[in-house]
């Protein structure tokens, strides 16, 4: 059967099993929006900005765990979305971005709308493709959503340009996708699970730290809270791996790093054994390298070969699928003795709860003062149960949310970690909300972060999206304005958000609808409020405290052991 | 420490630039690359020489491991291996120092590939500090210009890469 190159398109979504695409159309992808406008298998979700639909993309991939996709334009449209893939990228997440091109005969002319985006991309994404003939279109989008999704998922682009898209050829979808040079790892090696297995029981002052690779192998979170269970030991989660436990979990410290808790950095700098699962020892994890788990041996698991002993040296290796290897390793501690670990362990726990005891994330919310930004948050928690999926954008908000809202399963805080993306929250709560129609789904935002991205709120009406937007409005990029205060002399440079929009009518004008909360007792009302609105999105606009700052915090350059509690 | 990493590569369009921007991505340093098609026309060969304490040199390795294209990698500094380097260099040759030019190219067993009235071009093939001391020898009678291929190498003995 000869098809177009657009057909090609068309085709290999479906067959790849692809339910939503979010796009903008353009000059260079005309072809492809007319093959996809009888489509009915797959729908488009019209974005108003296509670093949106790369955010989108993301957010739907990480709340469904299929490939996230994306379809733009040449040119602007190709760049727009740099931001995206960059995102996506740094933090794992599966997506296909489809770029259309200028014609072949017109690539390296300067002409109207090209890029070289092949070229602009190579080093944000974990693979792309020029599709130089219509007879590669199905193998070369084969192997984007392979590349994308297996292994350390990343980032693909594939750039299609227009008269390839017009051209035909007979179609011939392949079934098994064979890259000779690209075999990702799936299990460990038997004796370094034993030498892992033999460490941890030997261990007096055990330690888990689990990242944003317990979110890519889905169902390993569970093998993780039986890791836990089981051993009594101690864990924590990045902000990529926050839900890798339940939030209540009696296991489970919180978050560690920068703005982690008192007793989950103080855990993890006085460990003797530290098991890094699907993490990779990032800098606002780690603090100042030679103060972190200074007496501890590491293990540590994850499918990427590249991320072992990048930063900190591993004593033991695991490399694999993240949930393979928690399989393998659970075998191979079953047969381990534990019993002469239960003092240790005891005594342990006993340091741990007298850490805890400090309560680093305390805070006191007045009835008649000042909204705390924190108590937007505890409140959103109360409300929603802890049940929502929570994105967010970057900021203090940012680190308020992942204190204290507390997650209590995988895939439901999705938020922008290694990029740090001002603008990400809202698109992407629009991708979550499309792969879980029947979830709540809160942005949780800064009046700063949600002015880069907030055009959506345009995609949320047309699409029926009734996410909610709940903006912690302090009136300053409040985390440049918390650095200049503490490293910068208090000179607060270009941080405070003049000529603020009036948020409700902003919302209002839009469709939706928008609430303001001044007080303590409107914070519990309009939340309220909100949650009973199902037709369309809600943004409220919390007028909180403005110049509070984010805590426990490990300053730059210290030790995780020499945070600052307030 | 120098390090020689050989490797393997798809022939396609595009390989170079993923190669060298992953060094300038993240700050490693090439001293010389080379690359060509082998017999089999669908795979390249690269080698380049480069710097860098032990731990950088495993990331180094690792890193051009990750890459799509990339078939294998291999660091021949850690193994008992050959290692040849081409260099074109014209030397001016007057009177009084053409006898001194031709001697030294016959030291160092270098050919003579072209010649005029004032100048001599030699090349000469061998381990990279023996062109290096070829190229310091000859600096004093005046190198009109000179280009170097960079090092190439393959482990000894039997096997394959």
């Amino acid at each position: 059967m000869k098809l177009t190159g657009a057909q090609i398109f068309v085709e290999c979504l479906k067959r790849e099993g692809v339910k939503h695409i979010f796009g903008y159309p353009g000059g260079a992808v005309l072809p492809i929006y007319d093959a996809i406008f009888y489509e009915n298998e797959f729908e488009h979700i019209l974005v108003r900005h296509e670093q949106a639909a790369l955010h989108a993309a993301n957010g739907y991939a990480r709340a469904s765990g299929r490939c996230g996709v994306a379809l733009v334009t040449s040119g602007p449209g190709a760049t727009n979305a740099v931001t995206g893939l960059a995102d996506s990228n740094i933090d794992s997440i599966p997506t296909v971005c489809f770029t259309g091109q200028v014609p072949s005969h017109l690539i390296g002319s300067d002409a109207f709308q090209e890029a070289d985006i092949v070229g602009v991309t190579r080093s944000v994404t974990k693979h792309n493709f020029l599709i130089k003939n219509v007879e590669d279109m199905a193998k070369v989008i084969r192997q984007a959503f392979y590349i994308a999704t297996s292994g350390r998922p990343g980032a693909v682009l594939v750039d299609i340009p227009k008269d390839i898209s017009l051209q035909s050829c007979e179609f011939e979808y392949p079934e098994e996708v064979h890259i000779r040079s690209y075999q990702p790892a799936s299990l460990a090696d038997v004796d370094d699970v034993l030498e892992a297995a033999t460490l941890m029981a030997q261990a007096r002052r055990p330690m888990i730290y689990s990242g944003g690779g317990i979110m890519n192998a889905r169902g390993s979170a569970a093998l993780l809270t039986k890791l836990c269970q089981t051993y009594r030991f101690p864990v924590t989660n990045t902000l990529m791996g926050l839900g890798g436990v339940p939030f209540d979990d009696e296991h489970f410290v919180g978050m560690l790093g920068m703005h982690g808790t008192y007793e989950a950095n103080m855990s993890v700098s006085h460990c003797d054994v530290l098991i890094a699962v699907g993490a990779r020892f990032d800098d606002r994890v780690t603090g100042k390298l030679s103060a972190f788990a200074p007496d501890a041996k590491i293990i540590h698991i994850d499918v990427d070969p590249a991320s072992i002993s990048k930063i900190v040296k591993a004593d033991v290796a695991l490399i694999g699928d993240v949930k393979l290897v928690l399989e393998q390793l659970l075998t191979a501690l079953a047969a381990q003795d534990f019993s002469h670990q239960q003092e240790a362990l005891n005594m342990w726990w006993h340091q741990i709860d007298h850490w805890r005891a400090k309560k680093s994330l305390s805070f006191v919310q007045e009835p008649d003062a000042e909204v705390k930004p924190q108590y937007v948050i505890e409140q959103l928690h109360q409300q929603t149960k802890g049940n929502a999926i929570v994105t967010t954008e970057v900021g203090q908000h940012q680190m308020w949310a992942a204190q204290l809202y507390g997650v209590r399963k995988p895939h439901r805080f999705i938020t922008s970690g290694g990029l740090g993306t001002m603008g990400f929250g809202l698109p992407a709560a629009l991708g979550v909300k499309k792969a879980c129609p029947d979830a709540t789904v809160i942005d949780i935002a800064g009046e700063a972060s949600i002015q880069m991205n907030i055009q959506e709120l345009s995609t949320a009406m047309q699409h029926n999206l009734p996410i909610k937007i709940a903006i912690l409005n302090n009136s300053f990029m409040g985390m440049v304005r918390q650095w200049q205060q503490m490293f910068h002399g208090s000179r607060y440079s270009h941080s405070y958000s003049d000529s603020l929009p009036d948020f409700v009518k902003l919302a209002e004008a839009y469709g939706g609808v928008g609430l303001r909360a001044t007080t303590p007792q409107e914070v519990r009302e309009v939340i309220a409020q909100a949650l009973a609105i199902n037709d369309r999105f809600v943004l409220i606009d919390f007028v909180v405290s403005k110049e509070e700052n984010v805590y426990p915090m490990v300053p730059t350059g210290a030790g995780l052991h020499e945070m600052v509690l307030a | 420490m120098k390090h020689i990493i050989t490797i393997l590569v798809e022939n396609e369009f595009g390989v170079l630039t993923r190669i060298t921007g992953l060094f300038s991505a993240r700050g490693y340093n090439i001293e010389s690359l080379n690359v060509a098609p082998t017999t089999d026309e669908s795979m390249s060969r690269m080698t380049i020489v480069t710097y860098g304490e032990e731990n950088v040199i495993v990331q180094i390795r690792k890193q051009l491991q990750k890459l799509i294209p990339v078939i294998k990698v291999e660091n021949l500094t850690e193994h008992a291996h050959m290692e040849r380097e081409m260099i074109v260099i014209k030397v001016q040759a007057n009177e009084n120092s053409r006898a001194e030019v031709l001697r030294m190219a016959d030291v160092f067993r270098a050919r003579v590939v072209d010649v005029s009235e004032s100048s001599y071009s030699l090349e000469l093939t061998g381990k990279s500090n023996k062109v290096s001391a070829f190229l310091r020898m000859l600096t004093p009678h005046g190198v009109i210009e000179m280009t170097r291929t960079g090092s190439v190498g393959m482990k000894r003995g039997s096997e394959g890469f």
